[in-house]
C-alpha cells in the first residue's frame, strides 16, 4: 500500500482538479443547494439557552462558589487548621482562629473554630485544592452550585463567613434526607 | 380637474405609502436579525417586546441619542448631504408603485397608487441610479480612505449592474409595450405573470437587484472584513441610521419592483371572480395582501441569500456583470424579438 492511499481515519477524500462542466460553472445549482441547506437550519431546534429564565444544568463536579459545611447537627465543621490557606496556590484564603466557649457547643463541632474566614474571589482560581486539603470535610466547591456573582467594588469580592457558611436550613434538610434514607 | 377631494385622496395615499415604507424598512431590520439568527441556529433579539418586536424602536432611539460626530473633513455640507440623498431616493421610488387596483369608497374610485405616470419604470431606474450619489458623496466627504474605497466600489458596481438591469428590462418591455407600472400589473391579470414568459430576464434582474441594493453577495461597498464599514465608516448617530435605513428601504422597494414586474403585483388567480362575486373592496384588499406576501417573500429571500453565499471578489463581480449578464441579456432581447415577430419573419421568408 502506497502512502497516498493510506487513510487512518477512513474519511480521506481525494481532491480532484478536473475542469468544471458548463452547468457547474453556472454555480446556480450549487447556490440552490446552498439555499436548501441554510433553510434547513431555519427550522432546526435552536441551541440557545435563554439565560436568566433557563439555567444550564451544572455537572455534579462543577467547582463554583465555596461553601463551608455544617454537620448533621448544624454545627460548623471548620476547625481553622489553616491547611486550605496553606494549600491555596493563589493565596486567596485567610482566617483567624478562636476557642469555643461552653455555650457555643451547638455552633461549632471542634474546640477551635474560625472566627474570621475570608476568601478573595478575585484571587481564587477555583482549582479545588482547598477542598482536597481539608481534613474536616469543611470546605466544598461542588455543593453550592452557584457562580460567584459580579460586582462593582473590589472589596465586595472578599467573601466572609456570612456568605460562605452553609445555611442552617440546608444542613437540617440534609439531615432529614439522610435520616429518611 | 384638480378638486379638493382629489388632493385629499392623493395626500392620504401618499402618507399611507410613506408610512408603510418606513414601517417595512423598520421591521426589515428586525426581520434581518431574526432571520440571520434562525439560519445560524440562534434565537435573535427577543427581549424588547414580544419576540423582540420593539427592537427597531429601541435601535432608533439609541441612534438618536448617540453623539453626532464629524470627522476632520473639509466639506461638512457634503457630509450631511450624503445620507440625505440616500434616504430621499430610497423613499421617492415608492411613488410610482401600484399597491392595488382600486378601492371604491365614499362614492369614488380611489387608485391605490401615489401617481400613475406613463414612464414609471424609467422614473424608478432614474431615482435608483441617483441613489449611488448618496453613497459616493458620503464616502468622498468622509475624508477617509476606507470610505472612499467603499464609495468607489459602490459606484463602479452600480454603473456595471445598471447596464445589465436595464437591458434585462428591455426584453420585458418589448413584451409589455409600456413603461407604466400600473399597466404592467394589469397585463399580468390572474396568473399571466411575466416570470412565466421571461424567466431569464427575471434571473438577470434579480441578480442586478442584489447588486443595486448593495446586499450580499454584492456588498463590497461596506464589507466589514476589508473596509471596516465602507462608505459609512465615519458616520454616527442618525446619519448612520439614515444610511442603514435607506438600505432597508431600498430592499423593500426592489422587492416590490420584482413582485410587480414579474410576479403579477397585486394580481392573484381568481381576482376577477372575486371582484364580480364578493365586491371590489374585498377583492382589492386581498390583492394588497397578496402583494405584501410576495414582497415579504422577496425580502426574506434577500436575507436568506445573505447567509448562504459569501461575498464576491472584485474581479469576479466585474466578470459576472460585464462578461456574463450583459451578453446574456442582449441574447435575451434578440430571442424575445424573434418570438414576438415570428409571424412577420415567417411571412418575410415566405412560409
Amino acid at each position: 500500500m502506497s502512502i497516498e492511499t493510506i487513510s487512518l481515519s477512513g474519511r480521506k477524500k481525494l481532491v480532484s482538479n478536473k475542469e468544471m462542466t458548463f452547468l457547474e460553472r453556472l454555480y446556480l445549482v450549487a447556490i440552490v443547494k446552498g439555499l436548501f441547506i441554510t433553510i434547513k437550519h431555519f427550522f432546526k431546534k435552536k441551541a440557545t439557552i435563554h439565560y436568566p429564565e433557563q439555567v444550564r444544568e451544572m455537572s455534579p463536579v462543577y467547582r463554583g462558589q465555596h461553601m463551608l459545611k455544617r454537620d448533621e447537627q448544624g454545627r460548623e465543621n471548620c476547625t481553622a487548621c489553616g491547611l486550605c490557606a496553606l494549600s491555596c496556590p493563589a493565596e486567596a484564603i485567610t482566617m483567624k482562629a478562636a476557642e469555643r466557649t461552653a455555650d457555643e457547643k451547638h455552633l461549632y463541632r471542634e474546640e477551635k473554630y474560625a472566627s474570621i474566614y475570608e476568601i478573595n474571589m478575585l484571587r481564587c482560581i477555583f482549582c479545588g485544592l482547598c477542598e482536597e486539603a481539608c481534613p474536616k470535610d469543611a470546605i466544598y466547591l461542588t455543593t453550592s452550585k452557584v457562580l460567584v456573582p459580579s460586582s462593582y467594588e473590589r472589596e465586595d469580592f472578599i467573601f466572609g463567613k456570612d456568605r460562605l457558611v452553609m445555611p442552617l436550613e440546608m444542613a437540617l434538610k440534609n439531615t432529614q434526607l439522610n435520616n429518611a434514607n | 380637474m384638480v378638486d379638493g377631494a382629489f388632493i385629499i385622496e392623493k395626500s392620504v395615499v401618499i402618507v399611507v405609502v410613506f408610512a408603510v415604507t418606513m414601517i417595512m424598512a423598520m421591521y426589515s431590520t428586525w426581520a434581518e436579525r431574526k432571520v440571520a439568527a434562525f439560519l445560524q441556529d440562534r434565537v435573535g433579539p427577543n427581549r424588547a417586546g414580544w419576540g423582540g418586536l420593539l427592537q427597531p424602536l429601541a435601535d432608533g432611539l439609541k441612534l438618536f441619542s448617540k453623539e453626532e460626530f464629524f470627522p476632520n473633513t473639509p466639506n461638512k455640507f457634503l457630509f450631511v448631504v450624503g445620507p440625505a440623498i440616500a434616504m430621499s431616493t430610497a423613499l421617492m421610488t415608492s411613488a410610482v408603485i401600484p399597491w392595488g387596483d382600486r378601492l371604491h369608497l365614499f362614492g369614488r374610485d380611489i387608485l391605490l397608487q401615489a401617481t400613475d405616470i406613463n414612464i414609471g419604470l424609467l422614473y424608478f431606474f432614474g431615482v435608483v441610479s441617483v441613489g449611488v450619489y448618496g453613497i459616493m458623496i458620503g464616502g468622498w466627504a468622509s475624508n477617509n480612505k476606507f470610505s472612499l474605497m467603499g464609495a468607489v466600489r459602490a459606484a463602479s458596481q452600480m454603473v456595471s449592474y445598471e447596464v445589465a438591469m436595464g437591458l434585462s428590462m428591455i426584453a420585458l418591455l418589448m413584451m409589455t409595450g409600456t413603461l407604466s407600472l400600473k399597466e404592467i400589473s394589469e397585463q399580468q391579470a390572474e396568473w399571466h405573470w411575466n416570470i412565466l414568459y421571461q424567466p431569464l430576464s427575471f434571473l438577470i434582474f434579480l441578480i442586478c437587484a442584489f447588486a443595486e441594493t448593495n446586499r450580499t453577495p454584492f456588498d463590497l461597498a461596506e464589507c466589514e472584513s476589508e473596509l471596516i464599514g465602507g462608505y459609512h465608516t465615519e458616520y454616527s448617530s442618525m446619519k448612520m441610521g439614515f444610511y442603514l435605513f435607506a438600505e432597508y428601504a431600498n430592499m423593500f422597494i426592489s422587492a416590490t419592483i420584482i413582485s410587480v414586474l414579474f410576479f403579477g403585483g397585486y394580481n392573484y388567480p381568481g381576482m376577477q371572480w372575486m371582484v364580480e362575486n364578493v365586491g371590489v373592496n374585498t377583492a382589492n384588499l386581498l390583492g394588497i395582501g397578496v402583494l405584501f406576501v410576495k414582497i415579504c417573500f422577496f425580502i426574506f429571500f434577500y436575507m436568506w441569500v445573505r447567509w448562504t453565499i459569501p461575498r464576491f471578489r472584485y474581479d469576479q463581480l466585474m466578470h459576472l456583470g460585464w462578461r456574463i449578464l450583459i451578453p446574456l441579456s442582449i441574447a435575451n432581447i434578440i430571442v424575445t424579438g424573434i418570438v414576438i415577430l415570428r409571424h412577420d419573419i415567417a411571412v418575410y421568408f415566405g412560409f
